[in-house]
């Protein structure tokens, strides 16, 4: 019974149930509406590790939601809800792109401008939310969904502009080749390239077919990053003490208005950097008309929840929620049950993470239950 | 004992357990009809688990309840409330815009045949009750614009007008002046010369004495003894409930005042409304003495201290620590010039309940060395920093040091925040009601420390809401009404009703001042 009990108040161990949970709902909803569960979710796991294409696309899709996810977890531990990560998402795609079209420079000095003018323009998007907040006490909620909205337009402005328009089509010109952080993006499609990995099918399928990228090793590095910068560092020290306890922080000589500034400042150049990455990572290397947000932004929150806010959790939480996107097409294509199933599915899993405090909950009452029995 | 129509409740064999916990364990009480019935004990002693039991907010594990000689099962508030008993919480349940008639019917309206409620004659109910048992209750004053204690007098009239025969009171001295206390007591009277029974929850023993016919006393969830309060002492009292031997008065030498350290002149602050909470305060703080603010609740206490420590801003005068004005600058400043504050909220101002022990003990100097290292953290100098304070202080348990700080004890969260404070090595000491909420224990235990910083030559200010407090504790007693001081006085040259007079707005007069 203890073992269970202690096993039950883990916070891994509510998220699996969460998960699941989120599996169980999909089963029945499956069920219902008359397509084979099993053979869905056969589809599902098969779309996902069938084959070493779908497992390097997998990664691609959840790169930048795992960092939006750091983006949204970060701010959280520091007290902030940071819906905004859509917008900071989009201005550091913006960045990147009107950086990367202009500048053609070697890659090991274009790559870094690109890639930092994407995170200059998130943690701009991302202080001004903070800097309302700090000086004029207005709801980071409200502020980051309107500068959701002017990014989102700003982008399509940006499209249209003549010097950054690509004649007949709906999108901008591409960055310079120079901005690519595909791995080995020339070699692997010269003559060379392609001898060399031909016997290798694995390798051949995963480089020839997918964009892989370095995205991954950055996100990777950044949770490991914010991890230590959060638990080990006196800035982080003084982030989390304004957010868990605002008055607390104030009255021991915290600046709280600076850090709220400061904790927004670096949410924002997280959510940047997915966006940049995904420009110099991923084909098309450009930004489109859009008509609707593509959620690359508010994904990150439901991996940020999944997470429990947990940085390095946001990796794992991200490359689930990239296997559910990426898998799911799966299913449509298969089994003919519509996509929206994988997004019950994830709804369910988020929605079930969100009351996984009732788990710590029964393993108590389980605990009291244990006492009362022995006695 | 024996089952009797002549109790009002009684109460046997009640445990109660939270987990592993045994809050409760073979719980007795027997409270006679028409008596006023103390039940005396530590914080955590168990009395209010013992009563929310009685009142339907927790079931027993075990044991059995009779009202007036029936066994019952109650097994909700709704239940109790049909027994007639009525509970009047420690923090009130008011709503603060609405006037006392509309909190009072307050889910209980009265309605004409329209379904509207009918106030006028809600209101002459009221009026009834208040003249029957002499409440002095404006029944059309909203409740944010009268007194604690008149607020207190509402829950009270808010039970009788549901016309309950128990009443259980849940501390409801810890607010009040000691005139306000001395008219509780006289209401409780009244109330029981007409019939009702009155069961009150307290750990101030004067006030037993004053009031009650029978106490009974439990420790650490255990049934230890009733007794005729007119047989026993306050100080077999206090035996009774800590188990050991306690002195009930501080001990201390007199004070031997150095320079001054500590100056407010002309001090006035806005509160929240804009309105002068504290107006042309003065005051001094020497080097080893030990400044009582003796004071209601609301009386710009609040104010001054945000004031001093830097969270609002100051519309007039000077505050001087060593020479040094320190006013409207930040709060981080008032730290680096040698103050330290033990707040009076300690969950909110004072610990980031989240945080371990470790972490909260650091909050002021993270960033100093040896405590931080090239913008890290430096974990290992922090933990044995904190296992040095820990055994230092006697906070328990003694290896909470990355426990977080929620896990604690209230006694034992005021000792790390105590050892925190003054292991800052402060010049000038603030405590804002340092034992609000502590047992008798931990109460002896945070006055022989600020006494002991005094010897050691601190200044120290104390800002209590408890008049014995800073009777007992302080040397010179300032006593502050509608933002000002309005007089002081040396420790002993003045007695308990001169300083609760001129606390609730009353003139000094010359007569009730000793010699001094």
């Amino acid at each position: 019974m203890k073992i269970i009990v202690k096993i039950l108040k883990k916070p891994i161990t509510s998220t699996l149930i969460a998960i699941l949970f989120g599996f169980l709902v999909a089963a029945i909803i499956l069920a219902v509406t008359g397509y084979n569960p099993w053979q869905s979710f056969g589809a599902l796991f098969n779309g996902i590790f069938a084959r070493p294409k779908y497992i390097s696309n997998v990664i691609i899709k959840a790169t930048p939601i795992i960092l939006t996810g750091l983006s949204v977890a970060f701010a959280f531990k520091t007290g902030m809800f940071n819906i905004g990560a859509e917008g900071q998402y989009i201005a550091g795609t913006i960045a990147a792109v009107c950086v990367g079209v202009k500048l053609n420079l070697a890659a090991p000095i274009q790559i870094p401008l690109v890639v930092l003018s994407g995170v200059l323009a998130g943690a701009i998007f991302g202080g001004i939310i903070g800097f309302l907040k700090a000086k004029f006490g207005i709801h980071e909620v409200i502020t980051s969904i309107m500068l959701n909205w002017i990014a989102l337009y700003l982008s399509n402005f940006i499209v249209n502009t003549d010097a950054y328009h690509q004649p007949n089509s709906t999108s901008s010109y591409a960055v310079n080749d120079s901005s690519f952080t595909m791995l080995l993006p020339n070699w692997k499609t010269s003559k060379a390239g392609m001898a060399a990995l031909k016997p290798n099918q694995w390798l051949y399928e995963m480089m020839i077919k997918t964009d892989v990228n370095f995205g991954i090793l950055v996100a990777v590095i950044m949770a490991v990053v914010i991890s230590v910068l959060l638990y080990r560092s006196t800035k982080g020290y003084e982030l989390r003490s304004v957010g868990f306890n605002r008055d607390a922080a104030e009255f021991a000589g915290i600046n709280v208005n600076r850090n709220i500034t400061q904790a927004m400042i670096i949410a924002g150049a997280l959510a940047g950097l997915a966006g940049a990455l995904a420009i110099t990572g991923n084909a098309p290397h450009k930004i489109s008309t859009m008509a609707a947000f593509e959620n690359n932004g508010f994904n990150g929150l439901s991996v940020a929840l999944i997470a429990g806010s947990s940085p390095v959790g946001c990796i794992f939480a991200g490359l689930l929620f990239g296997g559910l996107l990426y898998g799911g097409q799966s299913v449509q294509q298969e089994v003919g049950a519509p996509t929206e199933i994988i997004n019950i599915m994830i709804g369910t899993i988020v929605f079930f993470v969100a009351l996984t405090k009732v788990v710590p909950l029964f393993a108590d009452k389980l605990e009291k239950r244990g006492t009362s029995h022995a006695k | 004992m024996e089952i009797s129509k002549e109790y009002a409740v009684q109460m046997h064999g009640i445990t109660k357990m939270f987990g592993s916990f045994c809050a409760l364990d073979n719980v007795n009480l027997d409270v006679k009809k028409g008596s006023i019935h103390a039940i005396l004990g530590e914080n955590g002693a168990g009395k209010s688990t013992l009563m929310n039991v009685l009142y339907g907010l927790y079931q027993a594990e075990a044991g059995e309840i009779y009202l007036n000689g029936e066994k019952v099962n109650i097994k909700n508030p709704n239940i109790a409330i049909e027994h007639g008993i009525g509970m009047v919480h420690q923090h009130f349940m008011l709503v603060d815009n609405f006037t006392v008639t509309q909190n009072i019917i307050l889910g209980n309206e009265i309605t004409n045949q329209f379904g509207v409620i009918d106030m006028k004659k809600a209101r002459e109910g009221i009026l009834q009750i208040v003249k029957k048992y002499g409440l002095e209750v404006d029944p059309d004053s909203k409740i944010e614009d009268i007194s604690v204690g008149m607020q207190q007098r509402v829950e009270i009239l808010k039970a009788l007008y549901r016309g309950v025969d128990l009443l259980i009171l849940d501390e409801p001295t810890a607010v009040l002046t000691p005139q306000e206390i001395e008219d509780l007591i006289q209401i409780m009277h009244n109330l029981v010369s007409d019939g009702k029974t009155i069961i009150i929850i307290t750990h101030k023993l004067k006030e037993i004495k004053a009031s009650s016919g029978v106490c009974t006393i439990i420790r650490r969830g255990k049934y230890i003894d009733t007794v005729s309060v007119s047989d026993v002492d306050e100080e077999e009292l206090a035996t009774k409930m800590v188990g050991h031997a306690v002195k009930l008065v501080v001990e201390k030498t007199p004070a031997v005042p150095g320079d001054v350290v500590f100056e407010i002149s002309d001090l006035t602050v806005k509160d929240d409304r804009k309105l002068d909470a504290v107006k042309n305060l003065s005051l001094k703080v020497r080097k080893g003495e030990i400044v009582g603010i003796a004071g209601i609740d609301g009386n710009g206490q609040k104010e001054l201290v945000e004031a001093i420590t830097c969270l609002t801003k100051v519309t007039g005068g000077t505050i001087k620590i060593n020479g040094n004005e320190i006013q409207n600058t930040t709060p981080r400043n008032v730290i680096d010039h040698k103050i330290s504050t033990i707040h009076e909220d300690r969950q909110k101002r004072g610990l980031v309940l989240p945080f371990t022990v470790a972490e909260n003990v650091v909050i002021e100097k993270y960033r100093s060395k040896p405590y931080c290292k090239g913008g890290m953290l430096n974990r290992s100098e922090i933990l044995s920093y904190t296992k040095g304070l820990i055994k230092d202080y006697d906070i328990r348990p003694d290896d909470c040091e990355n426990q977080p700080v929620r896990g604690l004890s209230g006694g034992n969260q005021q000792k790390v925040i105590i050892a925190r404070e003054i292991s800052n090595r402060p010049d000038l000491l603030i405590a804002v009601q340092p034992t609000r909420g502590l047992d008798v224990g931990a109460i002896e235990y945070v006055h022989k420390t600020l006494i002991r910083e005094r010897d050691a030559g601190k200044a120290i200010l104390l800002i209590s809401l408890e008049l014995d407090e800073v009777m007992n504790v302080a040397d010179t007693i300032d006593v502050i009404y509608a933002g000002t001081i309005v007089d002081s006085f040396k420790q002993g040259e003045v007695d308990e009703e001169t300083i609760g007079l001129l606390m609730a707005g009353g003139k000094q007069n010359e007569n009730n001042r000793k010699d001094s």
